[in-house]
């Protein structure tokens, strides 16, 4: 059974349907990629599986349960974590507190120390900076924040809405890399990235979208040698 | 010199209860972006249903201590500005939380006048007095005078404010209730049942009010229907002054608001070779927040007015 299964799901915002048809699955032990142009309607997706925006039509089966409908809070208790556009960090908050943050629905203190100090060491910058206020961090700092907050819920499901937009393209690089770290230690997530080339290639199966519906999907190795996504997406 | 030192110890008196209830404007507004103009009305709910209870007592000929007497009435206040702050949240604001900002604003101008003329039929249109329960001893220092009464209220708010300010600084509500301010949605995301920090802001805010209610009211020795009016409006424009939204600017607005209001209308007849009396005061705390507004729009220790990530 699929860890996060849509089917038939649509997304209207006003009149205009946004996102229509998306079929899509994510599986236990995988990192999986959902590739497209700005506007396709990924951040879209992603916002309407969390609940932040209604969905009109379509099912959402998250670990065995229909989430569709739920309130944000509630679906995010149930395993499922987003890091926004834009990172979302509290930006007058310390770090240490968005990290405190991230694990606001646990209550098992010793699991969240020792989720705080093996995310500390994932990202030693945070570390170094966790009494400081978190807007004073670089932009590559705070998507590791955003992404570290992220991790503090312990997801059973991670969706990662452009981590590498904005960013130096050596921040881009371990940016990856931590993506890949994560996925390697069980978390499973589902990656949006207008970078398609690094996103196919640290992934196991990827979607293309395109005006709002899913026009692509395969293992990404065969995605990387399409010659629509290659045309495309990959400029080649 | 001795007028200078008793008007900043009235002031600090009048100040801390602006403060008080200055903290219940700015912690809306830095959640929800909503100026709740209800909350002055809540205030002077606190001060009638206390002073209902402390009126009762006392001609009951129970024996009981004045003191305990009003703590009575504080401790009924308290709950009853509570759940009034919690249903007018519920019932007038959250089916608006998406509506136009001025739609929320209109009603809340609207509930507060519901509750003046709620009161009025309650309570009726005359002035109620503070029946003397207290025994109120005076302490000389340097030259002027200084009551029990206006210590404990000074103590009481000071106790008030450190409260809530661990609360929101120390504690899981008050991290949460941080993190809505900032952003809503991400909050939501965290796990943050919105509605419920919102709901808890209007029940605290609201208790603060209450104990405001209480004090202004024994301070002065009675309580009106329209009490809550400029009440409100004072501690608005101390929210304003310090920085709305700001928590300590609150705080520091409705300390320093009583403090000018005090002096000015210790002085004004002076300046004004008599041509102006004491009841002017109300000129004065205006007049400083429009200099302030004018210099520094987002108040002293505001900060940018939009911080939304």
């Amino acid at each position: 059974m699929s860890l996060l299964e849509i089917k038939d799901f649509a997304v209207h915002y006003g009149g205009v349907k946004a996102v229509k048809n998306v079929n899509l699955h994510v599986d236990s032990g995988e990192l999986v990629c959902l590739i497209g142009a700005n506007g396709a309607g990924k951040t879209t997706t992603l916002k309407a599986i969390c609940g932040l925006v209604p969905a009109a039509q379509g099912t959402v089966m998250f670990d065995g349960a229909p989430i569709a409908g739920m309130a944000t809070h509630d679906i995010a208790r149930r395993g499922l974590a987003l890091v926004p556009e834009g990172r979302g960090i509290f930006s007058r908050m310390t770090v240490l507190e968005n990290l405190e943050m991230g694990a606001y629905a646990r209550t098992d203190r010793p699991g969240i120390q020792a989720d705080l100090s093996k995310v500390l060491e994932l990202f030693p910058r945070l570390a170094e900076r966790r009494l400081q206020k978190a807007g004073t961090l670089s932009g590559g700092e705070q998507q590791m924040l955003a992404m570290g907050r992220a991790l503090m819920s312990r997801p059973k499901l991670l969706l990662l809405d452009e981590p590498s937009m904005g960013l130096a393209p050596i921040l881009v690089e371990k940016i990856f890399e931590t993506i890949r770290n994560v996925a390697a230690e069980g978390v499973v997530v589902l990656l949006i990235e207008q970078n398609a080339k690094r996103a196919l290639e640290i992934s196991q199966r990827g979607y293309v979208m395109e005006s709002g519906s899913i026009t692509l999907a395969g293992p990404s190795s065969d995605l990387l040698n399409d010659p629509m996504v290659r045309k495309s997406y990959l400029g080649a | 010199m001795d007028i200078f030192l008793q008007q900043v110890i009235n002031g600090l008196v009048l100040g801390s209860v602006y403060a008080l209830v200055a903290l219940g404007y700015t912690m809306v507004y830095g959640i929800l972006e909503l100026i709740n103009f209800a909350h002055g009305e809540i205030t002077m709910v606190g001060a009638m249903v206390s002073l209902a209870v402390v009126s009762a007592l006392a001609g009951s000929g129970v024996d009981m201590p004045g003191v305990m007497i009003v703590l009575t009435g504080v401790l009924t206040a308290i709950p009853v500005c509570m759940g009034l702050g919690y249903s007018i949240e519920r019932v007038a604001y959250r089916p608006l939380r998406h509506a136009p900002r001025l739609a929320p604003l209109i009603t809340a101008i609207g509930i507060s006048i519901v509750l003046q003329n709620a009161a009025m039929l309650i309570w009726g249109r005359q002035y109620i007095p503070f029946p003397p329960v207290l025994q109120i001893t005076r302490y000389d220092i340097g030259g002027a005078t200084i009551t029990n009464l206006q210590i404990a209220i000074i103590v009481l708010s000071a106790c008030a404010m450190i409260g809530l300010v661990f609360l929101v600084n120390k504690t899981r509500l008050g991290r949460a209730m941080r993190a809505t301010a900032q952003s809503p949605q991400v909050a939501g995301l965290m796990g943050v049942n919105i509605n419920s920090i919102i709901s808890a802001t209007f029940v605290i805010g609201s208790g603060l009010a209450a104990i405001a209610g209480v004090m202004v009211s024994a301070y002065y020795g009675l309580a009106h229907y329209y009490m809550g009016f400029m009440l409100g409006l004072k501690a608005f424009s101390a929210a304003v002054l310090g920085g709305i939204g700001n928590l300590t600017g609150a705080m520091l607005g409705g300390l320093l608001l009583g403090v000018i209001e005090s002096l000015g209308a210790g002085y004004i007849g002076d300046l004004t070779g008599g041509f102006l009396g004491s009841h002017y005061q109300d000129v004065f705390a205006f007049f400083v927040l429009i200099l302030v507004l004018v210099f520094r729009p987002s108040g002293l220790l505001g900060e940018r007015v939009v911080d939304r990530a």
